[in-house]
């Protein structure tokens, strides 16, 4: 009846609707960013992904897995991971880790390293736990850690002024080791490391990694170590494992990426690799959210990591020549920023950099009691008004920390030639108008 | 995930887990290896949805349910139905709710609900025996047991029309007395229509959201993977009204953001091809349940032919079979578990066949209920 629809609506009024868990995690910078990206850049250095194909061996392996007779890559696989997938995860893992692997417990399958991490934070983290975060943090860090009802804590690394005026390096962005020993205590329930880092770009130190894993292991604390960029490093440095440390294997989960690895993003395959007792867990909340994964990309992505175990180490390696090539676009995107008076940031690792705008704030003017920080209302600023979509450095931070940084803006530069010719005329022009009489 | 592994085994006839082994067209094929070979779509879409396929989605529902259906507001792509599952319950489900199961149940309502901190009220459908041969019509709901289950802490109720493991198709009537008690107690319906299509000759699959009062409070979950025998796709969807699904996208780019591209855009193209001849007998919606129809009439008198009771299924490509009349001798099996494990792992062991026991979609109370039970899937 009319009297009970309309007595049914006031009452749904009264109570909200959704769970409490969603309180705080509804707003998404990419959702914004995106929209504005697609609607106004010409060009894209926003959001990170590749604007160049996956190499031609993985489009090969995907064609060769839909094409055949046989339809059953076309049906479920095994929950947990496609068994030729984690088979050849926990070979290559188990060899750059010096461990022998078990595929069954040791790897799992995830929907990209995203639901990697999703799955972690509801397996560990308790209401009442802590969990530190290393600013600056991929954005989706702090909502997981709430929804999952803990306390994210964070930690910054705080720039320091490079010598003889040379750029600043990611490197120059550090933690203070009394500040990161202050914030764990016996509420701590994890870390959350990544390395190579987003958005800066920082390949953490073995100094610096011993540091984490001496704290950990004191206050007897977890790592979930986000290493989806883990081939992307350049200048000859590393990317040590933390895993690898003495008393880290134990207590450590280490996410991975087919997207960033392979340069696939839309195929949405990532993995975990840790011991039973944390995987277990992982387990237990992928059967029950998500159960299983698209079978035919990991089926490809098998194959890619066939193939790069069989060339490891040699220059056709994909892990050898896409650093290569991506480091000479970070050179090449580097110039034109400097060239221009933006001051980029030299990453270590990944394919963002970092660069102080500080020289272009006068295009847009400072508003004293805006809600909103300055490098957000900037970057919005430039993609309507020059057509370069970038991220600002804000939206890497806490709520409380928005303000800290807001003269950054990241840049993604794994993009063709052209792509970055094109950003480098855009800011060529830019300058030439701020110079102009 | 414990019969996965024992039917793993190829020497084993596997009727068990929901799994076709019929191929799925070669249109739905062809669009994926053509999605995979465009650069662009081998990389990030956009997170709610590929844009082509939410259009595609909003279009065939707008047709099937006659109301205007935002492709941007209205609708979310998931996981698989497994995922927009998990995305209602954790946006709108909150610890200390309560939410009505309907036994048999598709064995992950239950943790699902549990992981959301509330509490599932279960409530079985019951035999009616008409004295014809058993169909799923025969199981029903009775309507004030039902009606005693919803309470104030009664957040939503879950259905599954086609029912997995029964097969029944609930009838509008049925629908009408679950939306009265719905809308009486504003409580939401998280609908799970994934066999939609798989609907045998004389039924009408009903959407409860069509019904007066229900879109506004129910989620309509879709699959990929039952509409087009793709379940390796793990390609899903809710639809609804905007000021509920924007609670599931706020679930879902906080768990794992976006879905795959080349899945999405190949799906997005085979909808259109099926959206274009819903006109015609040809169109795969209908012709799939052509195909299954025949299978499962096959399958109904092979089992007949064995001693064994079938429930002949409306809907859905599962049919339940009552095994007591055999009176098999499992005193030598696992004393500990209910009549139909037991069975099933005889049957395994002795014949080569496996199923699965419909136990395992009962709640603790209707076990016993149930025993004497076990399921085949015939879409094979």
């Amino acid at each position: 009846s009319i009297h009970s629809l309309s007595l049914s609506l006031q009452a749904k009024m009264s109570k909200p609707v959704q769970a409490r868990r969603l309180e705080g995690i509804d707003k998404n910078i990419w959702v914004e960013f995106v929209k504005l990206a697609a609607t106004y850049s010409t060009v894209n250095l926003g959001q990170g992904f590749p604007d160049f194909p996956p190499p031609d061996f993985l489009k090969e392996a995907l064609e060769r897995a839909l094409g055949g007779e046989n339809h059953a890559l076309h049906q479920y696989t095994r929950a947990f991971g496609h068994p030729p997938l984690v088979k050849i995860l926990a070979q290559f893992f188990g060899k750059l880790l010096g461990r022998d692997l078990d595929p069954m417990t040791n790897v799992m399958v995830t929907v990209g390293a995203y639901q990697a991490l999703f799955c972690c934070f509801q397996a560990f983290v308790d209401e009442g736990d802590e969990v530190i975060i290393i600013e600056p943090f991929f954005d989706c860090y702090e909502p997981m850690v709430k929804m999952a009802g803990g306390t994210p804590v964070f930690v910054p690394l705080r720039p320091r002024t490079p010598k003889d005026g040379k750029l600043m390096s990611s490197a120059d962005w550090q933690l203070d080791p009394d500040e990161l020993a202050s914030k764990f205590n016996e509420r701590t329930k994890a870390i959350v490391l990544n390395s190579p880092n987003n958005p800066l770009g920082k390949v953490f130190s073995r100094g610096e990694l011993e540091l984490i894993a001496d704290l950990c292991a004191r206050h007897d604390v977890l790592c979930i170590s986000d290493e989806v960029y883990e081939w992307l490093v350049y200048d000859g440095k590393e990317h040590i494992r933390i895993a690898s440390l003495r008393g880290m294997w134990d207590r450590t989960v280490i996410i991975g990426s087919a997207g960033k690895t392979f340069s696939a993003t839309g195929w949405k395959v990532g993995w975990t690799v840790g011991p039973d007792r944390l995987l277990q867990h992982l387990r237990t909340v992928h059967q029950n959210s998500v159960y299983h994964c698209a079978t035919a990309p990991q089926d490809a992505v098998a194959q890619g990591f066939q193939r790069e175990l069989e060339l490891y180490g040699k220059p056709d390696s994909y892990f050898i020549r896409l650093p290569k090539d991506l480091q000479r676009k970070r050179d090449r995107l580097i110039q034109s920023l400097d060239a221009v008076g933006m001051k980029p940031i030299v990453p270590e690792g990944t394919y963002f950099l970092v660069a102080d705008i500080s020289e272009f704030k006068s295009d847009v003017p400072d508003v004293p009691d805006s809600e909103e920080p300055y490098d957000s209302r900037f970057a919005k600023w430039m993609v309507k008004s020059k057509g370069l979509a970038a991220i600002p450095l804000s939206a890497f931070y806490s709520e409380a920390h928005k303000n800290n940084y807001t003269r950054f803006i990241r840049f993604c530069f794994a993009k063709e030639e052209a792509t970055l010719k094109a950003a480098s005329d855009i800011l060529q022009k830019w300058k030439r108008e701020k110079t102009r009489p | 995930v414990e019969f996965t592994k024992v039917a793993a085994d190829p020497s084993i006839v596997n009727l068990g887990q929901g799994l076709p082994d019929i191929s799925p067209p070669s249109y739905v094929k062809e669009e994926l290896a053509k999605a995979a070979a465009v650069d662009r779509l081998n990389q990030y879409t956009r997170g709610f949805g590929h844009p082509s396929l939410v259009k595609a989605l909003s279009q065939v529902y707008e047709r099937v349910c006659g109301r205007k259906i935002d492709p941007l507001t209205d609708i979310l792509v998931t996981v698989g139905a497994y995922g927009s599952l998990f995305s209602a319950i954790q946006a709108l489900i909150d610890e200390g709710d309560e939410v009505i199961i309907i036994e048999p149940f598709y064995d992950c309502y239950e943790p699902m609900v549990r992981m959301a901190g509330a509490k599932p009220v279960f409530i079985p459908l019951r035999y009616q025996n008409n004295g014809n041969c058993a169909s799923s019509a025969d199981w029903v709901l009775d309507p004030a047991e039902l009606a005693n289950k919803f309470n104030s802490k009664t957040k939503a109720i879950i259905l599954n029309t086609p029912h997995n493991p029964i097969g029944k198709v609930f009838t509008r009537e049925e629908l009408q007395g679950i939306a009265e008690l719905c809308i009486k107690h504003d409580t939401l319906c998280i609908s799970d229509e994934v066999y939609e299509w798989l609907v045998y000759k004389g039924k009408e699959h009903v959407k409860i959201a069509t019904l007066p009062g229900m879109w506004e409070r129910t989620i309509t979950i879709g699959s990929a993977g039952k509409t087009y025998s793709v379940t390796g796709w793990k390609l899903g969807w809710s639809v609804g009204p905007r000021h509920l699904i924007k609670h599931l996208q706020v679930v879902h780019q906080n768990t794992l953001y976006v879905c795959a591209t080349p899945l999405q855009e190949a799906l997005a193209q085979a909808l259109w091809t099926d959206y274009k001849r819903m006109d015609d007998p040809g169109c795969y919606f209908y012709s799939l349940s052509r195909e299954l129809e025949g299978k499962r009439d096959r399958m109904a008198q092979l089992l007949r032919e064995a001693g064994l009771k079938p429930v002949l299924p409306e809907g859905g490509y599962f049919m339940i079979v009552d095994v007591s009349a055999l009176n098999v001798d499992l005193s030598g099996v696992d004393e500990n578990q209910p009549y139909d494990y037991k069975f099933v792992k005889w049957m395994i062991a002795s014949k080569k066949l496996s199923a699965i026991p419909l136990s395992a979609f009962c709640g603790p109370e209707t076990k016993k209920q149930f025993e004497k039970y076990i399921r085949f899937c015939f879409i094979k």
